[in-house]
């Protein structure tokens, strides 16, 4: 079972407008690896990214996820709110703004999920959040509102938020860009432990070195396209293309 | 001046005042809910994906923001009866125009508080695979409600306002009541004070609540 696919997309476009923002992607995950994605912004990762989960919704290709797929290249019609539900339920998402509930405290925002989509009872949704926000460190902030947290507190929330709906994979969208630097590391620590247990991943980010230290593999997207695609260690300090190369020495004074 | 103030009088119309309040209040709070609905819906409308259903309904709305509700009021009751061949009562007349108008307002601010909430709360509530009616009722509306109380309590005061516009349709309001008791009393000065004041008296501690919501809700 190890060698299961957990994420398969294939010829996957998506454009806004004339603009293509997606030309023709293929791409696998396998169950428990973590890849990462990087490249410029506006090279399309974060659309790709989303369009995982569909919350963007491609014009033309095949997604599947775990045991759920949509092959848009045969449906004319778009899937309709309750299929994309569904299976947006399977994924958990984190994104670089958070996205807390900002009406809800802590523990409600993680609860959220399992009590609203899967209609857990409230008293066994109460124990699961104990339990995440315990696991990413927060167990004392149960009551707390979002607004009285730090930005790394909130997103480790989020994480627990998204692992709340038990998730098959689970996808962060630069999850510490918007963090002060001092912060940055406890939001890693956490991911880095999912890894650990062998939760499937796939995450764009602009951290080099943990992308290099934590990912199995390292896809590099420019313009589009996937440019260049490996083990992690090889992509990020010996890339083979020059557009890699070109990108990645951006980084090289943060990459010890 | 030598005018003999005397409110005195007044008491013999007590009856009339009473059915006047009940008049002014009654409509208020009668098109308040049913502009209310309306406002729903014309939110709603607006927001869908459908451009038809979107751009009739901006032309119903601007129609209803762009014409005073006087004529609103004059045009419905004389007009659309020779137009449709619908005879309608005064009051039947009146309380569809405050309706529309109330409605065409409060569809504006009800669609202004649901786009106001971050576009990064929906995609939190659909990652956590949330259906759209879901979505609405946990995560957009109750954030987009805080900040439209206090511009609904505004509209609710300019249409409790309005209401005195329904004299012309001979709706008996608390204005008309006014003009009865003047052209029988011949007192305008008292009566007409008076009616200021009932209408102050209402008002007022709606828009001190309204700017105490408001106060609360920008920090």
């Amino acid at each position: 079972m190890n060698n299961e696919t957990m994420i398969e997309l294939i010829g996957v476009q998506k454009s806004f407008g004339d603009f293509p923002v997606l030309k023709d992607i293929t791409l696998n995950v396998k169950r428990g690896d973590v890849v990462a994605l990087i490249g410029p912004s506006g090279s399309g990762k974060s659309t790709l990214l989303r369009s995982v989960n569909l919350l963007t919704v491609p014009e033309k290709g095949f997604i599947r996820v775990g045991s759920q797929a949509i092959d848009f290249s045969s449906t004319r019609s778009l899937p309709g709110d309750k299929a994309l539900a569904a299976f947006r339920a399977r994924t958990g998402m984190v994104f670089q703004s958070f996205n807390l509930f900002p009406h809800m405290t802590v523990e409600q925002n993680v609860m959220e999920g399992p009590v609203t989509v899967l209609r857990t009872p409230k008293a066994e949704a109460k124990v699961i959040a104990r339990d995440l926000l315990a696991k990413v460190g927060l167990a004392d902030k149960a009551t707390a509102h979002p607004d009285s947290l730090s930005g790394g507190q909130k997103q480790r929330v989020a994480i627990a938020r998204a692992l709340a709906m038990k998730p098959e994979v689970m996808l962060f969208d630069e999850a510490t860009s918007a963090l002060d630097p001092e912060l940055v590391g406890e939001v890693l620590a956490v991911i880095r432990s999912l890894a650990a247990e062998g939760m499937t991943m796939l995450l764009v980010t602009h951290e080099m070195a943990f992308a290099r230290d934590v990912a199995d593999r390292v896809i590099f997207m420019r313009d589009g396209c996937v440019v260049e695609e490996g083990e992690a260690r090889q992509v990020i300090e010996q890339p083979r293309e020059p557009a890699t190369q070109a990108f990645l020495s951006h980084f090289h004074g943060g990459l010890n | 001046m030598q005018y003999q103030w005397d409110f005195g009088f007044l008491m013999q119309y007590k009856g009339l005042i009473w059915t006047g309040i009940l008049y002014t209040i009654g409509f208020t709070i009668g098109t308040a809910f049913s502009g209310l609905a309306l406002g729903c819906i014309i939110a709603l409308a607006r927001l869908s994906s459908l451009r038809l259903v979107g751009g009739f309904v901006i032309a119903f709305t601007e129609i209803f923001r762009c014409t005073p509700v006087l004529v609103q009021l004059v045009w419905c009751y004389y007009a659309l009866p020779m137009l449709t061949g619908i005879e309608m009562s005064a009051g039947t007349a009146a309380f569809v125009t405050l309706t529309l108008y109330g409605g065409s307002f409060f569809g504006e601010i009800i669609r202004g508080g649901i786009i106001s909430v971050d576009l990064g709360q929906w995609d939190a509530g659909r990652a956590l695979g949330m259906r759209r009616h879901q979505l609405m009722a946990r995560v957009i509306l109750p954030q987009a409600f805080r900040r439209m109380v206090p511009p609904l309590m505004n509209q609710t005061v300019l249409q409790l306002k309005n209401t005195s516009l329904l004299s012309v349709l001979a709706v008996p309001d608390l204005l008309y009541q006014g003009q009865l008791i003047t052209s029988s009393s011949y007192r305008p000065l008292e009566t007409y004070t008076m009616i200021a004041v009932i209408y102050f008296i209402l008002l007022f501690p709606l828009t001190r609540f309204a700017h105490r919501l408001e106060a609360r809700g920008s920090h």
